[in-house]
């Protein structure tokens, strides 16, 4: 008797290989940096004093760090670079299965998020990025597709655990009307 | 230095309630919040492309934007000795430009780990006109005295 699922005997064996496996380890383009931390909280008014008044920062955590939740944001391609001649992607692993399985549409469903050592001006993250589970075809109220379930590990320069976030992805084709 | 307000853990029990906070989202809200995200991808801040690829009603606030207000929302009641741990979102609906968004939260359980760090466990959600939108469990750690500090916590001392 098979150990798979019926869901999973009907995914491609390129996929089943890739569950499991760690896939595009990178570093961020760029440290985190204080102006974006201040931009982010701008963006929600979180007026924590642990990200505008050094003292607070020095003496609650040994100098500046950045928000938690901002962990996704350090490893975000730049829109445009030099020389580039294909669009950058920030979680690939997604975009690969919508190419894959031909869906042109996807939406984000769930998303954890696991906070490890705090992430400090200066640091510079490394992100991999690893499938765990791919669903057989589901249709809801946005069109006909697959769920997803992404990794994404991040690590900082001493290579130290940051964090790690969890995605659950919906890449669906809009039904005709 | 700035005042440092904190919660301890001693002061929270199951069953208590956030105070809500609400929010009135405009374009600007869902733009500045993707471009701070450094999420360039056009349904959050093109009408069109939203309207006409992805088949919704217009723009919509995007994930780690959700992620950052709901940090907000959890380290306003903290206070900056609150140290978030996890957090899981479910996302049953999306936000748009001109909802009002009313986040509200109730501790479900409060514990301390076999390290002695205490937990806060919070289900917040996020609703426009009474609909939940998202809903989000955070596990927050809160000093469990005067002296301690979660921040402090590294390597197998910290177990979120």
């Amino acid at each position: 008797m098979s150990d798979q699922t019926p869901l999973e005997v009907a995914l491609p064996a390129a996929v089943v290989d890739l569950i499991g496996q760690v896939q595009y380890e990178t570093p961020g383009d760029f440290p985190v940096e204080q102006g974006y931390i201040a931009t982010s909280c701008a963006s929600v008014e979180n007026g924590n004093p642990l990200f505008w008044d050094p003292e607070v920062a020095d003496a609650l955590t040994n100098g500046p760090i950045a928000p938690p939740s901002m962990i996704s944001v350090w490893f975000r391609p730049h829109h445009w670079a030099p020389g580039r001649t294909e669009e950058a992607l920030p979680l690939q692993v997604h975009f690969d299965l919508k190419a894959t399985f031909d869906l042109p549409e996807a939406v984000m469903t769930d998303n954890t998020i696991v906070f490890h050592d705090p992430v400090r001006p200066g640091d510079v993250l490394k992100t991999r990025q690893i499938l765990r589970s791919v669903s057989g075809p589901k249709t809801t109220k946005l069109g006909t597709g697959r769920f997803w379930v992404i990794d994404v590990e991040y690590l900082n320069q001493h290579d130290a655990l940051v964090g790690v976030e969890t995605y659950t992805g919906f890449g669906y084709r809009r039904d005709a009307a | 230095m700035t005042p440092v307000a904190k919660v301890l853990l001693g002061e929270v029990q199951a069953g208590d309630r956030l105070a809500d906070f609400a929010y009135d989202v405009t374009a600007t809200t869902i733009v500045l919040g993707a471009l701070a995200a450094r999420d360039w991808r056009p349904m959050h801040h093109d009408y069109d492309f939203a309207v006409h690829r992805n088949g919704t009603q217009n723009i919509f606030m995007n994930t780690p934007n959700q992620a950052a207000w709901f940090e907000r929302y959890v380290t306003d009641w903290t206070g900056p000795t609150g140290r978030l741990g996890r957090m899981k979102f479910r996302m049953l609906g999306s936000v748009y430009p001109g909802d009002r968004m009313v986040f509200s939260a109730s501790v479900e359980a409060v514990t301390t780990d076999a390290v002695g760090c205490g937990w806060a466990h919070l289900l917040v959600t996020l609703a426009v006109e009474g609909e939940t939108k998202t809903d989000c469990t955070v596990a927050v750690a809160l000093p469990t005295s005067r002296t301690d500090n979660p921040w402090d916590r590294r390597g197998e001392r910290w177990l979120p």
